[in-house]
């Protein structure tokens, strides 16, 4: 009998074609408006450049400019403060969800009440919270007032705006950690709590030891999706503040937006530094990130 | 179950919680109740100081106004033009790909799949000039088409690794049993994965339709006339023309905002089984 390799092996050719064929289209669209477009992005940083006229190597210059800009500073400090103070929603939505986690009649209404911040555009989120912070017709400065005795028009404050802004994230971001663990809170093994509840562990104790544990993929997320947020966190300032008053809440993402994007931006060369040092910034979180989903997916 | 269920707690605790819950339900929405009351108002109210209290009457003409004195229901009927072709691609291109990765063994399937997940999480600063200037050289700026095909590119990745994950969970067998049959890969993917991933079709419809109903960056800098400007665009526009006119700010914003609500309420349940893989909005 002659062997007969050439039927298996022209199907192994067909098996792995096929994949690349059902992933052409998706991979395509990734190469063209994300793996190229970031390449660009890092070499339009080393030109100067107003979008439509010549293009002119500078080298470094626009990296060695961004050290020198007093708003750079600014900016980064501010993604900083965001960094921080968002990460707040990952315990208080664990709060939220221990809160809403009971089953009295009405249960599910009261959960996705809680949860509409989030379905809301971010856009109307900072209408919402421009509102809220206005002198006048606002609630904020009549309740500020009530306790300090004087009014305060939190977006129109240097040292308060950025706050005033991230509270305003925080809210749908709040929303969101609490779905994620309301989901968390779900799965959990039911006989662990009873038999944690029998050896008399409760409260926090309860929460520490036992749940969060559990938890454990729910928070993961949670810290994932708020982490990016808090980096990416573009649509509040400009609805909220256009960056002001005088620049002070500005946010990487912001300041690239007005040296490239906005009317009178056309520093093409020096938007682009900005993106890549954020870029650069949310890079090593992304790393991290999907340095772990691997882990996770090698030992699932 | 954890905490301790209510019904299991004194009887105290559980009317305290009882009447802590919409108490705490308001205090939670009040910014939004806030703007609900407010785009009911009528304008002489608010003129007239009354900010926090009732309206004197239901002005519900408000609303009226907002479509009369704007062209918000052009922005409205854009971001729909915008919203649902995107919604359409970008699930079908993610079924394609997610098929792919779910069910064939390929060496560099695995750094594919982290690749789309990591450009799911990059700011859209680093590609926002080069991509805007995509749809320049193809004279497709300021269209609904151009900005269309920008949210597809970026919500087929998250699309794909909400699929590639649902169709991996479904069980191997049918699928292998179809291919030692000598089905051909297309007819696999048509008759049998298609039909059994429905439920993950209905959660990334009404999360993609979400987070592309209520995009603002790509909105700003794709679009600029009227018959192209998406609505999340098109109202942060009017509220710096009508200023203090905040019963018409309000009603827009309501206006803006119901859409996605209204999605989110009539399929909750595969709404909430998108989150729990990590999507990032905006």
């Amino acid at each position: 009998m002659k062997p007969v390799p050439a039927a298996p092996r022209r199907r192994r050719k067909r098996l792995d074609l096929t994949p690349w064929l059902f992933l052409a289209p998706a991979i395509m669209f990734f190469l063209v408006y994300v793996v190229v477009p970031i390449g660009q992005s890092i070499s339009i940083s080393f030109l100067e450049w107003d979008g439509l006229g010549e293009k002119k190597w500078i080298g470094l210059q626009n990296y060695q400019d961004l050290l020198k800009d007093e708003a750079f500073y600014v900016s980064l400090k501010n993604n900083l403060i965001w960094l921080v103070l968002y990460l707040l929603a990952i315990p208080a939505g664990l709060f939220l969800a221990l809160f809403l986690n009971q089953t009295v009649t009405g249960m599910r209404l009261y959960k996705s009440l809680f949860f509409f911040p989030f379905v809301i555009s971010n856009v109307v989120v900072g209408l919402i919270f421009s509102w809220f912070y206005t002198p006048d017709f606002g609630l904020m400065p009549k309740i500020i007032g009530f306790f300090t005795g004087e009014e305060i028009a939190v977006l129109a404050n240097e040292s308060l705006a950025t706050y005033g802004i991230v509270a305003a994230g925080l809210w749908p971001q709040i929303a969101y950690c609490m779905i994620l663990y309301l989901t968390g809170l779900n799965s959990i093994n039911p006989e662990l709590v009873e038999a944690a509840r029998l050896d008399d562990a409760k409260g926090f104790k309860m929460l520490w030891y036992v749940i969060l544990p559990q938890l454990r993929p729910a928070t993961f997320i949670a810290l994932v999706v708020t982490v990016i947020g808090a980096l990416r966190s573009f649509d509040l300032v400009a609805i909220m503040t256009v960056g002001g008053p005088w620049g002070s809440s500005r946010v990487l993402s912001y300041f690239m937006f007005e040296q490239s994007l906005s009317e009178y931006g056309t520093s093409m060369g020096y938007g682009a530094a900005i993106a890549v040092v954020l870029f650069a910034i949310m890079l090593v979180f992304i790393t991290m990130f999907i340095v772990r989903m691997i882990i996770q997916e090698r030992t699932a | 179950m954890f905490p301790t269920p209510i019904e299991r707690t004194q009887p105290r605790t559980r009317f305290a919680y009882k009447v802590f819950l919409p108490i705490a339900l308001i205090l939670w929405l009040l910014p939004l109740l806030g703007v609900a009351l407010t785009s009911v108002k009528p304008a002489a109210d608010l003129d007239s100081g009354n900010y926090f209290g009732a309206p004197s009457r239901i002005a519900i003409e408000n609303y009226w106004l907002v479509f009369k004195n704007s062209n918000i229901g052009y922005y409205f009927w854009n971001s729909i033009k915008v919203t649902v072709p995107s919604v359409l691609v970008s699930i079908g291109l993610s079924l394609l790909a997610g098929f792919a990765l779910a069910t064939y063994s390929f060496r560099s399937n695995l750094i594919i799949f982290f690749m789309i997940v990591a450009g799911n999480y990059v700011p859209y600063q680093i590609l926002a000039i080069p991509v805007r200037d995509l749809p320049i050289n193809i004279n497709l700026y300021d269209t609904t088409l151009g900005l269309a095909l920008t949210h597809i590119a970026f919500q087929t990745g998250f699309c794909t690794l909400f699929m590639r994950n649902f169709i991996k969970a479904l069980p191997n067998a049918l699928i292998e049993s179809a291919r030692v049959e000598g089905v051909s890969e297309w007819r696999i993917f048509c008759y049998i994965v298609v039909p059994l991933v429905r439920p993950a079709i209905a959660a990334l419809s009404v999360l993609i339709f979400t987070f592309v109903w209520n995009e603002y960056f790509w909105a700003t800098i794709m679009s600029q006339s009227v018959d192209v400007r998406p609505v999340t665009a098109g109202i942060n526009e009017l509220s710096g023309e009508w200023k203090a006119r905040w019963e018409l700010i309000s009603a827009a914003s309501i206006l803006t905002a119901a859409p996605p609500v209204l999605m989110f309420f009539l399929m909750q349940k595969h709404f909430i089984a998108g989150l729990a893989l990590g999507a990032t909005k905006g």
